[in-house]
C-alpha cells in the first residue's frame, strides 16, 4: 500500500492560486496550522475560502484573511476576526454566510454524491433569498446545494500510513465531513503510527478518503 | 439581583430533569447556574459533543466550547463531528434551546444575528437550533442599551427564525407566544403591568392567571 505520509515542501507543490479550500477547525481548534502556515509562506492567492469560521486575525484560518489571500468566504460565523467585516464592509472579499448546520450537510452532500439538502432552517429569513423551496409532506424547505473543494486541508491527533484518522475531542468538528468533499485530502496529525496500530473500530475517518498526511509529531 | 441574573433563574426553572439543552454564549449560558434542585440537564455544545460542562484544572486546547473557550466534558458525554451536531440540532434531539435577542415580536419572530451596517458576525448555529429544537427560549433585557423596547409589533433587524419563538423571558415577565400573539403569564414581584405595557412595543395578552415569576420571590 502506498505510504501518505509526506513532507510539508512535497505538500506545497499542490497548492494553486484561485484554488477552492476547505479547512476545517472550530474558532481555531482542530485547523491545521501548519498548513494554513504552507498557503502564507507560498501567497497562494484569490483563494476562495470555506470554514465555518474565520478564525481570529492570529488564529485558526484568519492570517490569510489578514494577509489578503482571500477573495471568497464561505462560512457560518466571521465576527471573531475584525478583518474580515472590514475587507467584507471595503468590498475586497465576498462573504457567503450559510447556517452551521446548512455547511455542514452542503458539505456532506458535496462529498456523498448528493446534488444537496432539504431543510427548514433559514426560511423566512434572507438565507432564503434566490433560493428554490419546495414543500413535502406539508413541509416548506429551502434546496441547499452541495458544496465541494479543490482541496481540504484537515487536522487530527492520529493517523496511520494508509490515512486512517482518529481526532482529539472537540478538534474533530468540520474535519471528517471536510475529507469527503475535496480532490485532494491533507491531513496534518500530531502522531503517525504503522497500520495496523490503530483498531478499525475507533477509525473516526476512512483512510481511504486521506491522500497525504503531514506529522508534526516529529518522530518520524 | 441583577436583571441578568433574575432572567437566568426565571429560565432555569423550564428544565426538565434528562433533558438535552443547547445555551447560546452570554446570558443563556448563565442558567446552567440556577438548575433547581433534583435537575440535571445534559449540555449539547454545537461545536461537537454532549455532555458540557465547566473547565479543568488543566485547560485542554482540543476541548472548547461554542465560544471557543476552554471547558470541560462530563463522564458519559459523547463527542462526535459538526454534522452529527446537527443531525441533533435540526432533528428534534435537543429538547430545549435558549438564545439571546436583539428584537423579538408578537408574532414569535427573533433577530438575534446582525445589525446592518454595524455588526453582521455570521449566524453561526443560532438559525439551526431555532429551526429545530423543541422548545425555543429567548432570554434577553426587555429594552435596549438606549431604553428602546426590544419586544416589537414586527422586528426590523433580519430576522434568525419565523414564528419559532415559544417562550420569551425578561426580567420584567415571562410571555409566551400563543396563535393569538404574546401572552404574559408571569410578572417579576414589584413589577406593574402598566410597567411593562409602557416599556413594551409589542400588543400583548394578560393572562387571567397572571402570576409573580417563578424562583424568585424567595431570592429578591
Amino acid at each position: 500500500m502506498m505510504n501518505k505520509h509526506v513532507t510539508i515542501e512535497e505538500v506545497g507543490q499542490s497548492f494553486k492560486d484561485g484554488m477552492t479550500v476547505m479547512v476545517g477547525g472550530f474558532l481555531g481548534v482542530g485547523t491545521p496550522e501548519v498548513l494554513v502556515q504552507a498557503i502564507l509562506d507560498r501567497e497562494i492567492k484569490d483563494l476562495t475560502l470555506i470554514v465555518t469560521d474565520t478564525g481570529f486575525i492570529d488564529k485558526g484560518v484568519g492570517p490569510l484573511i489578514v494577509k489578503r489571500l482571500v477573495k471568497h468566504v464561505i462560512a457560518s460565523h466571521i465576527g471573531t476576526n475584525v478583518e474580515t467585516g472590514k475587507q467584507m464592509i471595503q468590498e475586497q472579499l465576498s462573504v457567503e454566510l450559510v447556517p452551521q448546520g446548512t455547511l455542514a450537510e452542503r458539505i456532506r452532500c458535496g462529498g456523498s454524491g448528493l446534488g444537496g439538502v432539504l431543510t427548514s432552517t433559514g426560511i423566512g429569513t434572507i438565507v432564503e433569498v434566490n433560493k428554490e423551496k419546495i414543500w413535502v409532506d406539508g413541509v416548506e424547505y429551502l434546496i441547499e446545494k452541495a458544496l465541494r473543494a479543490d482541496l481540504a486541508l484537515l487536522k487530527a491527533k492520529k493517523a496511520d500510513k494508509a490515512g486512517n484518522l482518529v481526532y482529539d475531542k472537540s478538534a474533530r468538528n468540520f474535519n471528517p465531513v471536510m475529507a469527503l468533499a475535496a480532490d485532494l485530502v491533507i491531513v496534518q496529525v500530531d502522531e503517525i503510527v504503522e497500520i495496523g496500530e490503530i483498531d478499525p473500530d475507533e477509525v473516526m475517518t476512512p483512510g481511504v478518503l486521506v491522500d497525504q498526511i503531514i506529522c508534526i509529531g516529529g518522530a518520524r | 439581583m441583577n436583571a441578568k441574573e433574575i432572567i437566568a433563574r426565571r429560565v432555569a426553572v423550564e428544565m426538565q430533569d434528562g433533558d438535552v439543552v443547547n445555551l447560546g454564549i452570554g446570558l443563556p449560558t448563565m442558567v446552567a447556574n440556577y438548575l433547581p434542585e433534583g435537575i440535571n440537564v445534559v449540555l449539547q455544545s454545537e461545536n461537537g459533543f454532549v455532555g458540557l460542562s465547566s473547565v479543568g484544572e488543566v485547560p485542554d486546547n482540543s476541548l472548547v466550547n461554542a465560544g471557543g473557550q476552554h471547558c470541560g466534558i462530563n463522564p458519559g458525554g459523547a463527542v462526535f463531528d459538526s454534522a452529527m451536531s446537527f443531525c441533533l440540532i435540526r432533528g428534534g434531539h435537543v429538547d430545549v434551546t435558549v438564545l439571546g435577542g436583539l428584537q423579538v415580536d408578537q408574532y414569535g419572530n427573533l433577530a438575534n444575528w446582525m445589525v446592518p451596517g454595524k455588526m453582521v458576525p455570521g449566524m453561526g448555529g443560532a438559525m439551526d437550533l431555532v429551526s429545530g429544537a423543541k422548545k425555543v427560549i429567548v432570554a434577553m433585557e426587555h429594552s435596549a442599551k438606549d431604553g428602546s423596547s426590544k419586544i416589537l409589533k414586527e422586528c426590523t433587524l433580519p430576522l434568525t427564525g419565523k414564528g419559532k419563538v415559544n417562550l420569551l423571558v425578561t426580567e420584567l415577565g415571562v410571555f409566551r407566544v400563543i396563535p393569538e400573539g404574546l401572552l404574559l403569564e408571569e410578572i417579576a414581584p414589584g413589577v406593574e403591568v402598566e410597567t411593562v405595557a409602557a416599556r413594551t412595543e409589542a400588543a400583548f395578552i394578560i393572562s387571567p392567571n397572571l402570576k409573580v415569576m417563578q424562583n424568585l420571590a424567595s431570592q429578591i
